[in-house]
């Protein structure tokens, strides 16, 4: 096992070189000047726009400028944000327990409803209920998440009332952030009404952000056990005359469920995308909000920052997901 | 074990703040854009300051509450000596700053700390000019302060006197923007001593209507009442500004009773807030221009008569209905009507297609192919450039003018923008800093800011003698007569298209009261409150 | 998907039969035909069933509702935009856009990721380790923050925009061909074509890549309609297409400031995303049902 876990991480040991690479790239040729970036409607003058071309780095040959850029990174600096002058790691630290809330809340709300429908579907099959299930989980894949988001804001916090519009809490609640997750840090307070804030306010941007990953994991689940229920020992289980219900819930499930955590774990990166565009339109203050406003404001250390930070957070959950998927399967590790 | 367990929590609670407690006047605004920082020297937008100098801070003079006047602020009163060369403020007595959990003052404001606010920005030894990193100081040096500015000097604890180089006529307005607030220089030497300068950006101390309680990145701003302020505490206790930068989502949270005050709204929805019951929506003319530069130096549009011929060919008022949903009037000179010196007797070119077509072939103009440039963002002069683009685009067309839109990502459409060779018809604006005629017409179209802010390279000898001499005096009757002068001139040659001064609105709940709108675009809060 | 050899080798009618059996079982995926093919006609013949041009402005009829509603007018069936152009007309146009874009893309991805992972597969060693390492690249990042930031850099624009959507999208193709060709490379009759002195090229082009074409057109299928989503979410982030082009996204992210006063202008355009999307992942899950042998049999 130990093996197979040091044998993946020498595979990616170039893939995040080639990440620090891209990342750094990318911003050298965005266009725009990121000094004149910083200036407001009055512009900056000739002498200032030297002086901080040379505090920033930017006059330095372009491998050096990238090699003391990888040498902070190994010591854990990511430069200061060009927009508010903070380290991007504190920001970073800051808005990350945001959408990881976010994101698990809508991954448990996927898997939660994604795999019982699948597995229904797939005993079901040809059923009302397994074409509407499928219908409204092709649907849901089929959604353009931004339009989606307005339409529940619109018909939920609008028409019905129901849910809070956006934000992470009731403004009544200032809770000094432990953990940085509402939830985790209402319960550690011992304040219940915040933790029924906090969940309230999660209620739609978990819902926009779940729609696709619910929709993957339920077709997901739906196809392994349909290609479970088929192979032969299942049939033989079913001939030995065990119940229906224990063939699907052990024999069936569990080999049905390697496929389905693979799916799950490719789905983060998914929910990295989704994240950019519900945190946008929710004003949820997280990362992919923090990305796109800071690629509109061109600020250059936050984006190349982020783009590998996220890229990295991205690879090592596959990574688990890969160590996850030898484990459920040993056939993997002898390959 | 389920005792202790019980212990634990109960001890968790107590270290849990609820700020929504015992009968406290609070005030949610949903606020349009997170603040960079709280230092309001080097920031430069209207969320930075709202959230900084208009909030914690106080500068020597205040603008007056909904106007562009000045009064006393930190300076009781103020002497100019009669060459116009030497400002003495008279400060006041018993100021204090704010004692928060990180700052405890010793002592009341000074004039010290009215020279350590104007020398962080000015004097390159000073231990904050550069106290962040890739700061710079954009107002301080957008209004000309290093070229003015000769000495500032401490004649007593509440005495400061201030020397010129040249008259500057606009000077006392200057001190009011935000540039100007004052700093606490004890503070700022105990965080300097300490190794933690930065602090200043994110811990501010200052002597305004508010204190600084914290701040959650790009989500929320608490603020509460400052007890000693010296005009008196304000009547709300909490302030608090939930950053959404979404206008259809604000919209819906002021709705929703999630917030009592927003900015920015849509044009769009004004008509669906005023019909709210639960809502007031205050408005106001901007102190600002949307317009569009020519450029007057490639031909064919270095010449008048084309120029005037390609504005005549474009309907305003339809731009005005489309694009500001009637929030927002034609411009008819470059500053707007609500500013002294504004000349209401100008006549606008009409919209006449027919008269625009003929005099585009007087002047031998034929298959005109032009660059129509389009801002990249929102701006309150002009909510919509690409919507407008498209207008203009209809109208030239009807003239058989081709117009090609071009559009950049926002800092480079206008470094791009202001080449001194740029081709076509350029989109932009202005919002004014200070009230002042000379902000709109020296800044924007000056000789000396061709390349950096005279996006129509257009250089007149008349309307630069006009400005120049206009800057000269402080006689205010004397100015308005050669700034009517100028926007003859302007109208004559017509080196842009004035588009249209906007409206600026404000939706709020019933329950708010004494909230006054800013010409300046500033959101203040001091006078407000709220029934429960 | 080594099975699927079965499929092609057989006689043409009959394999063509065959696909048409499976394929038609699925009946979600006939209705998906149906609406795709629909929409094809609708975009090929986009201005002569379109009322009125999709950039005429109608300057006395601005957001007019759709002609169900209160206010409408019988010449706008759909009602009119923010500057009086006609909704009807810019969403039968617009159709001519996603097409276009999910067709472009997925070319462009297809075919760049089938050179790339069959040159991986193929000749493995090195030019693998770099092709695979590249593509681990590109699928680290996020697809859509991945696709921001090459539009951000090469400029907003459709064209900068499919481009960068293709390239978010070929490291699938790549990883499929190169996994195809793998699994072939050695198999007998490769290796006979070898022996009978068949080039490289040819090996690949000729004896192995028709044997993937499965998975592959699944694939396409699936990328045809992660474009048009893409492409939508870029136009509206105010980087996909630019107005006044009468392109989907773009179309809803003008008029997302209408959404409370004129809900029309923003419905329409998404729900016309929504439902091209559906139809081509339907068509999608028939392919799948008719290409994939696995899960006929079940």
């Amino acid at each position: 096992m130990l093996r197979y876990i040091l044998q993946k991480l020498a595979l990616i040991v170039p893939t995040v070189i080639g990440i620090t690479i891209a990342a750094f790239a990318f911003i050298r040729l965005l266009p725009g000047d990121p000094i004149l970036a910083m200036a407001g409607q009055h512009g900056i003058t000739p002498e200032r726009y030297e002086i901080l071309k040379e505090q920033f780095g930017f006059n330095l040959p372009i491998w050096q400028q990238y090699f003391n850029y990888v040498g902070g990174v190994l010591h854990g600096d990511f430069g200061i944000s060009v927009a508010t002058k903070r380290p991007v790691m504190t920001e970073f630290l800051t808005l990350f327990p945001a959408t990881v809330e976010l994101a698990t809340v809508a991954m448990i709300l996927a898997i939660a409803l994604g795999i019982p429908a699948g597995i229904f579907a797939a005993v079901k099959r040809g059923s009302w209920f397994d074409q509407v299930t499928m219908g409204v989980a092709l649907t849901g894949y089929s959604m353009p998440i931004f339009w989606w988001g307005l339409l529940l804001i619109i018909f939920f916090s609008g028409y019905l009332g129901w849910t809070p519009v956006s934000g992470r809490i009731a403004l009544n609640f200032f809770l000094k952030p432990i953990t940085g997750f509402m939830t985790i840090d209402s319960l550690l307070y011992g304040n219940w009404p915040a933790f029924v804030s906090s969940l309230r306010y999660l209620i739609l941007p978990s819902i926009a952000l779940a729609t696709i990953p619910l929709a993957v994991i339920a077709r997901q689940t739906r196809s392994a056990m349909l290609e479970v229920l088929g192979e032969e020992y299942v049939r033989t289980a079913r001939a030995k005359g065990l119940s229906p219900r224990r063939v699907v819930g052990l024999h069936a499930f569990r080999n049905a469920l390697i496929p389905v955590v693979t799916t799950i774990g490719l789905q983060v990166g998914t929910l990295m995308a989704g994240a950019i565009l519900t945190e946008t339109i929710f004003s949820w203050p997280g990362i992919g909000k923090w990305m796109i406003d800071s690629i509109s404001k061109r600020d250059y250390v936050v984006v190349q920052s982020g783009l590998l930070l996220i890229a990295l957070i991205v690879m090592a959950v596959n990574l688990i997901v890969d160590v996850l998927y030898a484990v459920i399967n040993p056939r993997i590790r002898v390959q | 074990m389920k005792k202790l367990m019980q212990g634990m929590m109960l001890a968790v609670a107590t270290l849990a703040v609820c700020a929504g407690a015992a009968q406290a006047k609070q005030l949610v605004f949903c606020s349009e854009a997170s603040p960079a920082h709280f230092d309001p020297g080097p920031t430069t937008g209207g969320n930075d300051f709202d959230a900084s100098s208009r909030t914690i801070y106080n500068r020597l003079v205040e603008f007056k509450h909904g106007g562009t006047d000045v009064e006393p602020g930190l300076a009781e009163s103020w002497d100019i000596s009669d060459d116009g060369l030497t400002y003495t403020f008279h400060l006041r007595a018993g100021v204090k700053f704010q004692t928060t959990s990180y700052f405890t003052p010793t002592r009341d404001f000074n004039a010290d700390d009215v020279i350590f606010s104007f020398e962080r920005q000015w004097k390159t030894d000073n231990a904050y000019y550069n106290y962040l990193e890739g700061i710079s100081w954009d107002y301080f040096q957008g209004m000309d302060m290093p070229k003015f500015l000769k000495s500032i000097e401490k004649v007593d604890d509440l005495t400061v006197k201030m020397t010129l180089n040249e008259p500057n006529a606009p000077m006392i307005a200057n001190l009011g923007m935000d540039f100007a607030s004052i700093m606490s220089k004890e503070y700022a030497d105990q965080l300097a001593a300490a190794g933690t300068k930065e602090l200043l950006a994110s811990q501010p101390i200052g002597t305004g209507p508010f204190e600084f309680v914290d701040y959650q990145t790009d989500a929320v701003i608490r603020y509460k009442a400052f007890p000693d302020y010296w005009a008196g505490k304000v009547a709300i206790d909490d302030l608090i500004f939930a950053i959404t930068t979404d206008p259809a989502v604000r919209v819906q949270k002021l709705k929703a009773g999630e917030c009592d005050i927003m900015d920015y709204p849509n044009p769009a929805d004004i008509a669906d807030l005023q019909a709210d019951t639960n809502l007031t929506v205050a408005e106001q003319e901007g102190l600002n221009i949307g317009y569009m530069s020519y450029n007057t130096t490639i031909a064919p549009m270095d010449n008048v008569a084309v120029r005037k011929a390609l504005n005549m060919a474009i309907n305003k008022k339809a731009i005005i209905d489309a694009v500001y949903q009637g929030a927002g009037q034609v411009a008819v000179n470059l500053i707007p009507p609500t500013m002294w010196s504004y000349d209401k007797d100008i006549v606008d070119d009409a919209y006449d297609p027919a008269a625009a077509k003929a005099a585009l072939e007087a002047a031998g103009v034929k298959d005109l192919t032009i660059d129509l440039w389009a801002m990249p963002v929102s701006r309150p002069y002009n909510p919509n450039a690409a919507r407008v683009a498209e207008l203009i685009q209809a109208d030239w067309a009807a003239v058989g003018v081709k117009a090609n839109i071009v559009t950049y990502e926002w800092t480079e459409y206008r470094e791009l923008g202001k080449a001194k060779d740029r081709p076509g018809a350029f989109q932009i604006g202005w919002t004014g800093d200070n009230g002042d005629p000379d902000n709109f017409f020296a800044t924007l179209f000056s000789c000396s800011a061709i390349g950096v802010s005279n996006y129509s390279s257009w250089c007149n000898d008349d309307f630069e003698k006009l400005i120049q001499d206009a800057k000269k005096t402080s006689d205010q009757a004397e100015r308005t007569k050669l700034y009517e002068q100028a926007q003859v001139v302007f109208k004559e040659q017509a080196p842009a298209l004035t588009l249209a001064h906007s409206k600026v609105f404000m939706p709020m709940n019933k329950r708010v009261s004494g909230f006054t709108m800013d010409p300046l675009g500033i959101h203040r809060f001091d006078n407000v409150d709220v029934t429960e | 998907m080594t099975d699927s050899r079965t499929i092609v080798t057989r006689r043409p009618p009959s394999a063509l039969g065959e696909f048409w059996h499976y394929f038609a079982m699925n009946k979600g995926a006939v209705v998906g035909l149906v609406v795709f093919v629909l929409l094809v006609i609708v975009a090929l013949f986009a201005p002569w069933i379109a009322p009125y041009s999709p950039d005429q402005q109608f300057r006395d009829s601005l957001l007019t509702p759709p002609v169900w509603e209160a206010g409408g007018k019988a010449a706008f069936l759909l009602g009119t935009d923010p500057v009086g152009r006609d909704m009807l007309s810019r969403l039968i146009h617009g159709s001519r856009y996603s097409l276009f874009i999910g067709l472009v893309v997925v070319v462009l991805s297809l075919f760049s990721g089938i050179i790339l992972g069959a040159l991986a597969g193929y000749f493995r060693g090195w030019v693998d380790a770099l092709i695979m390492r590249v593509m681990d690249i590109i699928l680290a990042f996020p697809s859509l923050l991945l696709a921001l930031v090459l539009v951000s850099i090469l400029g907003p624009g459709l064209f900068n925009a499919m481009l960068a959507i293709a390239v978010v999208l070929q490291p699938h193709f790549a990883r499929l061909t190169r996994a195809a060709v793998m699994a072939e490379k050695n198999r007998e009759y490769v290796t006979s074509a070898k022996m009978a002195g068949a080039g490289h090229m040819r090996l690949i082009l000729v004896t192995i890549l028709p044997n993937c074409v499965g998975p592959l057109i699944v694939q396409a299928t699936l990328s045809f309609s992660n474009a048009i989503l893409e492409a939508a979410a870029l136009g509206f982030l105010g980087l996909g297409a630019q107005p006044p082009t009468p392109e989907w996204g773009t179309m809803l992210a003008t008029a997302r400031e209408f959404i409370l006063r004129a809900p029309w202008v923003v419905t329409f355009p998404g729900l016309a995303i929504l439902v091209t999307v559906l139809a081509i992942n339907l068509v999608g899950d028939g392919l799948r049902d008719a290409l994939d042998p696995k899960l006929k049999r079940s």
